[in-house]
């Protein structure tokens, strides 16, 4: 039977290779068009997989919650021929995973998917479910070309679904032949929150197609906005916010989201910054605008990017100090003592926007030092009040040995004479009883800066007043009462000298 | 039609014979689409600007005026000769329905005939036309017979080349009304493009009629034939051939909403533009 099916499928292709050679003087192939170099496989499920992977079915991680237990072949329920592709989806509960996923990839080197304008398939539920998101392009490798649409309800009955090709001229070799991710049917319809039931679904039929019908009616970039943004040599800005509606042969539209890769980017001026094949812009010059948009299947995509260099950013001063005499909250500098935040979102007095969570590598800004290495910058904005947190999730700090306090701020707005951020120390937080002590940066030692605006700030820790314990410091705050709202800090240390 | 597009076109029925003859399937007779090559009539829409007024006139308005509010089919349109939706550029016509508020109405089209400027009996009408995308539009291209006898319609007879629906991208149908067969109860078939849509590039709607006999097509493809049995079977003998009576005349439009297509939907992007490359007539 093997043999026979063996047989079948060269007399197939044969027959394939002929249609197509005698079909083939219809196209027009440009004179210099390579050879085709991968095959153009259609199929990716009849009633077995259709040169994919021995392992078929690659599953999303585990660790990531995804149940590998679902996935199976069925011979009693197929669209056509004998057999389909059984999904039992988990309840959201399952101790082993609470949704299912993955995808199928080629087993070869990949395929030419240039002739295709959908990925096509087949598919009935036990359940009026929802497929969470289908697609083709994620092969776990490095796969440029993904495709996906999501939120795909199923009927019980056996119906076509078609997730269409954004540009299938890019698609010369790709490994991603199939992709979905389902999660459990939410029958109380109270949202998402772990009451989900487990359904079946069965897939059948799953292959690329030459369809004819798809008709794109819009297509955006960056959810359609032409976003104005200033930047600094060196920033990367990522174009996303990508999607399509296509309009199917049957009326309906359908929302497909895709990866950058598919786009043609253009740049009126590239020596003010530059676009990757994947959207991605960096910014080289030390001045002018550009303005990137992207051309798929020669329409412009709505939405767009203009972009003014503000030339090289200004980094605050480069600590010198010997490592051994710091204790570091935030600097790139030095290894960082662990925070529990940059800013602790005290609601409801607190106004603060800027420095969340505890990643020293991971703030507002990522700037650009002058050996090309990344500045980190926290970005205090609205400001109130915010601290520096480092208690009850992570050690107090000690700061016994130090004698100073360095912080480098950049006020980002006018300074007024009354202006005024008040540092505050409070030692002991979650852990017994609390001292606080203050110092008040004035106007005048705010406005004391460098050329590119830093004002450089070395405090003696005996000017803080009241009592502390510097040996268990849990916050520093930045106070201003909003006589000041948007700051740039870096460098934030003890140090003994 | 033209020698390129035949050359084309053998080209690939050479290639669709052999392929198809490999594959071992049936293939129908090469068909002959149409007779009628004496050119009496055409406007190629070559002079931008309004249509020609020697050849075509409007109807303006929902249809009150005309005693049919809705134009008898509860459309939601109101027709205007505005440029905003007729105009003529770059060598086609463009109907265009935008949705505003106008005169009452939620949205506004166009709607142009020939009566009383060209209509006769017989003849090959044919128009190229790119056709609309969007729930709730209904662009035609179609023939209503000469009413100034006195007669009403149905009796007059109507013979719809085109009919579309902005829903359902790739077919299209051709329908006659007439006594006993009228509205819902029309005589009608659709014809279903193959790998193709009819919102994204030009495409031939035709009729050959001569007495007795009104075939319709697409492009190069005969998809039905309709003779007084044919009236006489859908209507069990009840309905009457009107198609050899009178002079027929011609319109174009683009209905927004109405019995068939039902309104527009959060979809349907306006406005959309109906494209006519030409209309010509033949004997």
């Amino acid at each position: 039977m093997k043999q026979l099916n063996q047989i079948q499928a060269k007399v197939f292709c044969l027959l394939s290779l002929i249609s197509m050679a005698f079909l083939g003087c219809e196209r027009d192939i440009p004179s210099d068009a390579p050879a085709a170099t991968f095959p153009n496989i259609a199929e990716v499920f009849t009633d077995a997989p259709v040169n994919l992977t021995d392992e078929f079915f690659i599953s999303f991680d585990p660790a990531g919650g995804a149940n590998v237990n679902g996935f199976d072949t069925d011979n009693n329920e197929a669209y056509q021929g004998s057999t389909s592709i059984r999904i039992d989806v988990p309840a959201a509960n399952d101790p082993d995973g609470g949704f299912i996923g993955g995808i199928f990839r080629d087993r070869g080197a990949g395929r030419d998917l240039t002739g295709y304008d959908a990925l096509t398939f087949w598919a009935k539920g036990s359940t009026t479910g929802t497929i969470g998101t289908v697609g083709f392009g994620t092969d776990f490798q490095e796969g440029k070309y993904p495709v996906s649409r999501d939120n795909v309800q199923l009927t019980t009955g056996w119906k076509k679904y078609v997730v269409p090709i954004p540009n299938a001229s890019k698609l010369v070799q790709e490994k991603g032949m199939f992709l979905f991710a389902a999660g459990g049917v939410d029958v109380l319809g109270d949202g998402p929150n772990g009451n989900e039931i487990g359904w079946t679904f069965w897939l059948d039929e799953i292959r690329f197609e030459k369809l004819g019908t798809n008709l794109a009616v819009s297509t955006e970039i960056l959810n359609g906005n032409n976003s104005v943004v200033q930047a600094f040599i060196g920033s990367n800005i990522q174009i996303n916010g990508i999607g399509q509606t296509v309009n199917l042969a049957n009326g309906e539209n359908v929302d497909i989201n895709f990866a950058p890769g598919y786009f043609d980017f253009f740049n009126s001026n590239p020596s003010v910054a530059t676009v990757s094949e994947a959207g991605l812009v960096s910014v080289v010059g030390s001045s002018g605008t550009t303005l990137i948009t992207a051309i798929l299947n020669n329409v412009q995509a709505t939405g767009s990017l203009e972009i003014t260099s503000n030339g090289l950013f200004p980094s605050a001063p480069v600590p010198t100090r010997d490592e051994a005499n710091v204790v570091s909250l935030f600097s790139d500098a030095y290894n960082n003592v662990p925070v529990r935040h940059y800013n602790g979102f005290f609601e409801p007095f607190q106004t603060t926007q800027g420095g969340a969570g505890s990643d020293p590598n991971n703030v507002d800004i990522q700037g650009t030092l002058p050996d090309g290495s990344l500045d980190n910058i926290i970005n205090y904005t609205q400001l109130n009040f915010v601290s520096i947190g480092t208690y009850e999730t992570v050690q107090l700090v000690d700061a016994s040995s130090a004698t100073h306090l360095h912080i480098d701020i950049n006020v980002r707005e006018t300074l007024d004479p009354s202006d005024f951020i008040r540092l505050e120390l409070e030692s002991g937080t979650f852990a017994g009883p609390t001292a606080n002590g203050s110092f008040i940066l004035n106007s005048a030692a705010l406005g004391n800066v460098n050329a590119d605006g830093w004002a450089s700030l070395d405090i003696p820790l005996s000017s803080f007043s009241g009592s502390v314990d510097f040996g268990n410091l849990g916050q520093l705050f930045f106070i201003s009462d909003a006589t000041i709202s948007d700051i740039w800090v870096d460098n934030v240390y003890y140090y003994n000298e | 039609m033209n020698l390129k597009f035949s050359y084309k076109l053998s080209l690939y029925l050479t290639a669709f014979v052999l392929t198809v003859s490999l594959l071992g399937c049936d293939l129908d007779e090469t068909q002959e689409v149409v007779t009628l090559s004496n050119l009496v009539w055409e406007d190629n829409f070559d002079v931008d600007g309004a249509p020609d007024a020697s050849k075509w006139a409007f109807e303006i308005g929902d249809g009150t005026a005309q005693g049919i509010p809705g134009w008898g089919n509860n459309e939601l349109q109101y027709y205007t000769d505005r440029p905003e939706n007729v105009s003529v550029e770059n060598g086609v016509l463009k109907i265009t329905a935008r949705q505003e508020s106008f005169e009452g109405s939620g949205y506004t089209s166009a709607r142009l005939i020939t009566k009383g400027l060209f209509q006769q009996k017989y003849g090959r009408f044919e128009a190229r036309v790119k056709l609309p995308t969007g729930q709730g539009l209904w662009p035609a291209f179609w023939l209503l017979g000469d009413d100034s006898n006195g007669d009403i319609w149905p009796q007059i007879g109507e013979i719809d080349v085109m009919e579309y629906l902005g829903d359902e991208p790739t077919q299209i149908f051709g329908t006659i009304h007439g006594p006993q067969y009228s509205g819902g109860e029309s005589i009608s078939k659709e014809y279903v493009l193959d790998a193709d849509r009819f919102d994204t590039g030009f495409h031939i709607f035709g009729i050959e009629w001569t007495p007795n006999v009104i075939n319709f097509y697409v492009d190069d493809k005969l998809y039905q034939t309709l003779k007084p049995a044919d009236v006489e079977e859908e209507t069990n003998g009840e309905g009457e051939w009107v198609f050899d009576d009178r002079e027929f005349y011609m319109i174009l439009n683009m209905a927004v909403g109405g019995n068939l297509p039902g309104p527009p939907n959060a979809d349907t992007m306006f406005p959309q533009t109906m494209y006519v490359d030409y209309v010509r007539v033949y004997n």
